[in-house]
């Protein structure tokens, strides 16, 4: 089954890493993303641009509505997500823990997946 | 990253907004940054061992407030105040200090915060100083680094500055619409040039001022977040991620200045290429056109040219035409020349500049500019003067090595040099 894991992090803090910092976090998610690339479970990793490059189209209206930043005004924001294969929720939380120990810090919401379409993007 | 490391980014993330909160509580910045401090020394001792709270900066204001009160307490013989450990239920206390901080005033104090760092009466350098000082938090020793000056030094820049801002006595109560745009132009204003401060360093002491940049990309994102609508802040953060994304190619390994056209693309960074393009199309999607906004889109039709003859400088010129009427000085005109050197020759751009010469006269990029018109159109004993020139004021080493390479191959006899000489 698969599952998305959504990383929300305090964007702030995420913003004052150093890149010597940032680029170590990469680092050390980089070596777990390889284990489960090996193991077939890895799906598409997306790392988003911080909300202030957000744009938000309100549809509840017609016409919608375009508005500066991200949808939610959280004290952590949805700054990337991860789809993984897991035959449970217990290895999904347990993909999630080796990621959280590479990445302290926020909060990953786990969500299964109803439709997977791979699309035809490349990295 | 280590316990310690890990809770030094999140006191840095939570330090303006705390700062903010503490300056307006005690209505002083020493007062306030001595409770900041005190209230750090004590989330680094409870932390490690508590986990973080999930709000930083409410914790901080409350704990910061606390020590500060009991300070004077003591000094009053007073009672004393609980400490943060025996208060029973820290979190309901975070919730409520939270929901104090109503959303529009802690905008407005952060605002607040940068402002008074770039009070007019301070010069540009007491600005910067400040700001590193009282909103990033950067030792007194740190920015004396940056600035390439003793610490006893720049400690007595900042103490000057403080005692000017605190008699400047900027007003707490909301600001009106108008006092709020004046004040977040001139907090802008501010962060462009703490950001030119560092960018302009060579690879020598690209160190230490390599952090003013990427300070003033870190405030600029967060003025950003508590104001994501203003279409010149999206502009001035554009601004910076597509200058600061050239970083790495715009020296070469011996520390010289690597012109625009000279670089090798593949070293800029492409993801802030492509934030700082995202809000060059937010920014203009409002249409109420500004000087950031077209600096921006100079700077955006840079970052999407993939070899230098694909740069769209026919719309460069125009973007620097508009920026000329919008703030008229000799600098952008000089901007532009460079610009309509591409489109109409260099002939036409050294006419262009010629008026500013006065103006200019003192300035590095002006020479540099025009030897390099003159060497174009073959004026080789011109163009030395110039460089010469151009060498006797450069702000660094790298700007003057940088000229001296143009003079080399001046020098140097080339197939280039010699129809310059016939020319």
């Amino acid at each position: 089954m698969q599952y998305a894991i959504l990383c929300y992090h305090d964007e702030n803090v995420v913003c004052s890493w150093s890149k010597q910092e940032d680029d170590a976090v990469m680092a050390k998610l980089a070596l777990v993303q390889d284990k489960l690339a090996r193991q077939g479970k890895l799906g598409p990793v997306v790392r988003l641009l911080p909300t202030t490059a957000a744009t938000t189209l309100r549809k509840d209206r017609e016409p919608p509505l375009v508005i500066d930043g991200p949808f939610a005004e959280t004290k952590e924001q949805l700054l990337g997500f991860y789809v993984v294969e897991g035959a449970s929720l217990e290895e999904v939380l347990e993909i999630a823990r080796e990621l959280a120990a590479a990445n302290p810090g926020g909060a990953y919401e786990i969500r299964p997946v109803g439709i997977f379409n791979p699309g035809s993007l490349s990295a | 990253m280590t316990d310690v490391a890990w809770i030094g980014t999140v006191l840095t993330s939570a330090r303006p907004p705390a700062m903010a909160a503490l300056v307006r509580y005690f209505r002083d910045l020493d007062v306030a940054e001595e409770a900041f401090q005190e209230a750090c020394l004590r989330a680094l001792k409870s932390w490690p061992k508590n986990g973080p709270p999930r709000d930083a900066a409410a914790w901080l204001i409350m704990v910061g407030k606390n020590a500060a009160i009991d300070t004077v307490r003591r000094q009053r013989r007073e009672q004393p105040l609980p400490q943060e450990e025996e208060i029973s239920d820290l979190s309901d206390v975070e919730a409520s200090t939270v929901a104090r901080i109503d959303e529009a005033d802690y905008r407005d104090d952060i605002l607040r915060l940068l402002f008074v760092c770039c009070h007019p009466e301070l010069p540009a350098t007491q600005q910067i100083a400040l700001a590193l000082r009282i909103v990033s938090g950067l030792s007194t020793r740190q920015i004396a680094r940056a600035f390439l000056v003793s610490d006893d030094a720049m400690e007595q820049r900042i103490t000057r500055a403080k005692a000017r801002v605190a008699k400047a006595n900027v007003p707490f109560e909301a600001p009106s619409a108008i006092d709020r745009s004046e004040r977040l132009a001139a907090v802008a204003a501010m962060l462009y040039l703490l950001f030119n401060e560092g960018y302009t360093a060579g690879v020598a002491d690209a160190g230490s001022r390599a952090t003013l940049s990427d300070e003033a990309i870190r405030l600029c994102r967060l003025l950003l977040r508590l104001f994501p609508a203003e279409p010149e802040i999206m502009a001035l953060t554009a601004l910076l991620l597509l200058q600061h994304a050239r970083a790495q190619a715009r020296f070469d390994s011996a520390g010289s200045v690597v012109l625009l056209e000279e670089q090798d693309r593949q070293l800029w960074d492409k993801k802030l290429i492509a934030e700082g393009l995202a809000l060059v199309d937010k920014a203009l999607r409002h249409r109420r056109p500004g000087p950031y906004q077209v600096q921006a889109a100079i700077a955006g039709l840079h970052a999407r040219a993939e070899r230098p003859q694909d740069t769209d400088w026919a719309q460069i010129d125009l973007l620097y035409g508009a920026l000329e009427r919008m703030q008229p000085s000799p600098v952008v005109s000089l901007n532009r020349a460079v610009a309509a050197a591409k489109v109409r020759g260099a002939q036409a751009a050294l006419a262009m500049i010629e008026p500013l010469a006065a103006r200019l006269d003192g300035y590095f990029y002006f020479h540099g500019a025009r030897g390099a018109f003159l060497l174009e159109l073959g004026r080789g004993e011109e163009a030395r003067v110039a460089f010469d020139r151009a060498i006797a004021l450069a702000n660094t080493p790298a700007e003057a090595a940088h000229i001296r390479q143009q003079l080399d191959r001046l020098l140097r006899p080339s197939p280039q040099t010699g129809r310059l000489q016939n020319g």
